[in-house]
């Protein structure tokens, strides 16, 4: 009996729980966080793999075939204009709105990333010095206030005017706009995260562990890798998925006042920009594109809402 | 029965006596409320004497006028002169070289000064300043001097016969400013004149009350117009900004504004618009031609600042009139029109495409031909030695970068010439700058059309009045922006052939009209079919709208579209 109840007990010990898994376990419960992570699983791949499966060139023309209604439209009125070799249709210079819609996916996603990473890893970087190092905090904290102070669209209009053709000049057209893009969103969408998480060092730095480990001599590069960072995670990571909805927005909002990338080139939010002018004769065009960027943004903030709870151990498991 | 008829006859006269008088539209200054136009192109000064753009010079002749205009055909009619000087009237002298001007007697500025010839002169010299770089400066070619006769007289003086003495003072690029309220403001001190710049005192049927660069102004009716019950409207709100539209959409759907200046959008979309019944369409061709300009300077931007797009560097590519011509060739006009403009274009191979006598019969070019073009690239030698796909001349690739203003056409445009221009071995880059800072003049900017930071640059463009001769005068060699000039001029390809110069000066000794419009036309193929300096596309007639409660509205394409502002009037 008693070498039974051993054995179960030594069996328990060998399987210990990841901590990954409970917090698994805790973002399934919440449904919108699982619905939204699916969402943005399939945008994904629908943006990075759809482009080899359908192989249609965005850009190419083809005014023969312009103003082609989406498929379904032959459902609601048979005289439409529709064609299964564009199932999405095209615009009004025949141009294939499918192709154009994972084109433009790729590039504001891509501009969304990229510029959270950026985001989240100055905020992470300037929140953590100015939390642990008091001498760095007021300097550090009033440089976030003034950048908090910019506004970012007349902020990257002098970019623009700065940077364009040098970047341009080194890294081509595309990518030098997407670089300065980036940079623009990055720089100018780190001060929430810093704020955050200078707070959340400041309230660790008193525990009970924290002072343990300095009284065994924990030197500060180890105190914030090894005890810091890993405490200060879930407000990290609640931040970069808001900070990648954001990200996605502005570029939108640039494109869409015809400012960032050139006119050829798509993003969601051009190619919303592109067809508001129609809107009433062909709804269809600006609303995949919207509602493409309304889903992406919702998903994220979802998965973020998800994230928090999953990752705080005290909600977990109630 | 013959009661019944005769009552509704009275009561039929009865009913239309009121639509009577509507037609009449007359009445006390101010009766009809408030006038609000609408601009997508914001003003940036009120001043056309600094900037070139249609939109300051359009936004200027609400409230200062010239000495006389161009009405709808084309005709010239006096405003603030007494009569159109002519030869038969004597007010044009026998050998060409004077035409004196009589002003209007009791004229009064808004402040209630009076308007002397003083003021005239003075706007001469202040364009003519030479520290100035005065935009308007090719309305003033070849006047030697300009002279006061008597309070209400001057004498323009040409340096040589001029058949066509109606360059200065005429039309809305040459209005008439106050001498006292510019009088510390010529030359360089020009531009920093604000309160001036902005609000000018003037004669014209508004008064500006507050301006906001780039934004919007208000005015109020101007209690010194010089005609009675004049403007109908108490005051005016001219917004600027935003893009076409927006602006279509706010008279013809919304009908928050009354009068929206030149909706440059596709034509499904202006009638599906005009569909809502609140506004109207107006259409009517000038001279306007969408085109290409080829950038004969090198505006690469590792030249350093002061040499980029100067003609101190030949464009390494485009100098090559075989390229120039190519890139042409590869244009299918027809095209354009069809999804640019619909009614409202026509293609054109023509710089000037009208008035007839000055129109050339160039048609060469309408038909598209990216065979010929790749023929005639190869026959040049600009073949593709690296096997990109990209042909090189003289080991310096064909990419061209080819800028606009943000407008859905345009871009359209864009996409459509960059897919023809990569059949014949030429890679493109385009971009779209917005409309106010593109066309604004500001010689800070490096995205100014006048600057020219391009290889390729298309806008519109067009001349007010009947004659071409300032116009073609404008790609005289040293016209060009540059440095020195602040950036302004109007030789924007900064063209120079000394027998294009000579040209000019033949067009303005010569009086007979047939042999003008020979000249003329020849002036016209050698900046067109000759070398494809400029390479139009479309024809464009002037797309305007406005609300159906505003009436005595006539679209005007050769002055200020607002010409006869003080003429119109609320239906209502």
């Amino acid at each position: 009996m008693t070498d039974q109840a051993v054995d179960t007990a030594v069996e328990e010990l060998t399987k210990p729980r990841n901590q990954w898994l409970d917090v698994w376990d805790q973002f399934k419960t919440h449904k919108g966080a699982v619905v939204g992570l699916g969402f943005l699983i399939f945008i994904t791949l629908f943006c990075a793999i759809g482009p080899l499966i359908w192989d249609v060139d965005p850009g190419k023309l083809d005014i023969r075939n312009k103003d082609v209604r989406p498929i379904y439209m032959a459902i609601f009125d048979s005289e439409a204009k529709t064609s299964w070799a564009r199932p999405m249709g095209t615009d009004h210079l025949g141009r294939d709105i499918m192709a154009n819609t994972m084109q433009g996916g790729r590039i504001s996603l891509a501009v969304g990333w990229t510029a959270m990473i950026l985001a989240v890893l100055i905020g992470t970087l300037v929140g953590v010095f100015a939390g642990y190092f008091k001498r760095l905090d007021g300097l550090l904290m009033r440089f976030t206030d003034l950048v908090l102070s910019l506004p970012i669209l007349p902020l990257l209009l002098v970019m623009m005017l700065l940077f364009r053709d040098p970047l341009r000049a080194v890294f081509g057209p595309e990518q030098g706009i997407f670089i300065l893009i980036v940079t623009g969103i990055g720089i100018t969408s780190w001060m929430q995260t810093a704020r955050i998480v200078r707070g959340d060092v400041m309230a660790i730095k008193e525990r009970e562990f924290v002072l343990a480990a300095r009284s065994i001599g924990t030197p500060a590069r180890r105190m914030i890798t090894r005890h810091l960072l890993p405490n200060v995670l879930s407000p990290i990571m609640v931040s970069a998925t808001l900070g990648l909805a954001t990200a996605i927005i502005t570029e939108s909002a640039l494109s869409f006042l015809g400012l960032g990338f050139p006119s050829d080139f798509p993003t969601w939010g051009k190619i919303l920009f592109d067809s508001v002018d129609r809107m009433t004769a062909f709804p269809e065009r600006v609303i995949w594109p919207g509602l493409a960027i309304s889903l992406t943004v919702l998903s994220v903030n979802y998965i973020g809402d998800g994230l928090r709870d999953a990752l705080d151990p005290r909600i977990r498991g109630q | 029965m013959k009661l019944k008829t005769a009552m509704l006859g009275a009561a039929a006269s009865f009913a239309f006596a009121p639509m009577a008088y509507a037609d009449g539209h007359e009445g006390e200054r101010g009766r009809d409320g408030e006038l609000k136009i609408i601009y997508w192109q914001a003003p940036s000064i009120l001043n056309p004497y600094l900037s070139g753009g249609t939109k300051e010079i359009e936004a200027a002749s609400l409230v200062i006028e010239p000495l006389g205009r161009y009405d709808e055909t084309g005709a010239l009619i006096p405003y603030l002169a007494a009569e159109i000087p002519t030869v038969a009237n004597g007010g044009v002298s026998e050998d060409l070289t004077q035409i004196t001007w009589k002003l209007k007697e009791g004229l009064v500025w808004s402040d209630g000064s009076a308007v002397t010839s003083t003021d005239v002169k003075f706007t001469a010299d202040y364009c003519m300043n030479p520290e100035g770089g005065c935009a308007q400066l090719s309305k003033f070619d070849g006047v030697q001097s300009v002279d006061i006769v008597d309070d209400l007289t001057v004498t323009v003086t040409f340096d040589k016969p001029t058949p066509n003495p109606y360059g200065p003072f005429m039309g809305g690029q040459s209005p008439i400013i106050q001498a006292a309220q510019f009088a510390d403001c010529t030359g360089a001190k020009a531009p920093e004149c604000t309160d001036a710049n902005f609000m000018p005192i003037g004669t014209g049927p508004f008064v500006v009350t507050d301006f906001r660069t780039n934004d919007v102004w208000t005015g109020v009716a101007n209690e010194n117009f010089r005609e009675a019950g004049k403007p109908a409207f108490a005051s005016l709100t001219f917004k600027g900004g935003g893009d076409a539209t927006a602006s279509g959409r706010a008279v013809l759907e919304t009908g928050e504004f009354d009068y929206a200046w030149n909706l440059q959008l596709a034509p499904d979309v202006i009638s599906s618009m005009a569909a809502a019944g609140v506004g109207t369409p107006v259409s009517a061709f000038g001279t306007l031609v969408e085109r290409l300009e080829m950038n004969l300077t090198n505006p690469s931007p590792d030249l350093a600042e002061g040499v980029r797009s100067t003609v101190a560097e030949p464009h390494p590519f485009l100098s090559d009139v075989a390229v120039r011509t190519a890139l042409s060739m590869a244009i299918d006009r027809e095209l354009l029109v069809e999804v640019g403009y619909g009614q409202a274009g026509r293609p054109t191979c023509n710089l000037v495409p009208g008035p007839a006598i000055y129109a050339s019969d160039n048609t060469a070019c309408l038909t598209q031909d990216i065979a010929g073009a790749n023929a005639m690239l190869d026959a040049a030698g600009v073949v593709d030695t690296d096997g990109d796909g990209i042909r090189e001349k003289d080991g310096v690739p064909l990419r061209i970068l080819y800028q606009t203003s943000t407008n859905a056409v345009r871009q359209d445009f864009q996409a459509l010439i960059k897919e023809w221009w990569s059949e014949i071995g030429v890679e493109t880059e385009l971009r779209n700058i917005d409309a106010s800072v593109f066309f604004g003049g500001d010689p800070g900017s490096p995205d100014t059309f006048q600057k020219f930071y391009a290889d390729v640059e298309m806008y519109a463009n067009n001349f007010d009045g009947t004659d071409p001769q300032a116009y073609l005068a404008a790609y005289r060699c040293g016209n060009e922006p540059k440095p020195d000039s602040q950036w302004q001029g109007e030789n924007i390809n900064r063209f120079c052939d000394p027998a294009y110069d000579a040209m000019i000066d033949e067009l303005a000794t010569t009086a007979d009209l047939d042999r003008r419009g020979e000249i003329a036309r020849a002036m016209n193929d050698m900046l067109t079919k000759d070398s494809m300096t400029i390479v139009p596309l479309v024809d464009r007639g002037r797309v305007s709208a406005h609300a159906n409660t505003l009436g005595g509205v006539i679209l005007n394409t050769w002055d200020s579209e607002l010409w006869n502002v003080a003429d119109w009037y609320r239906t209502e």
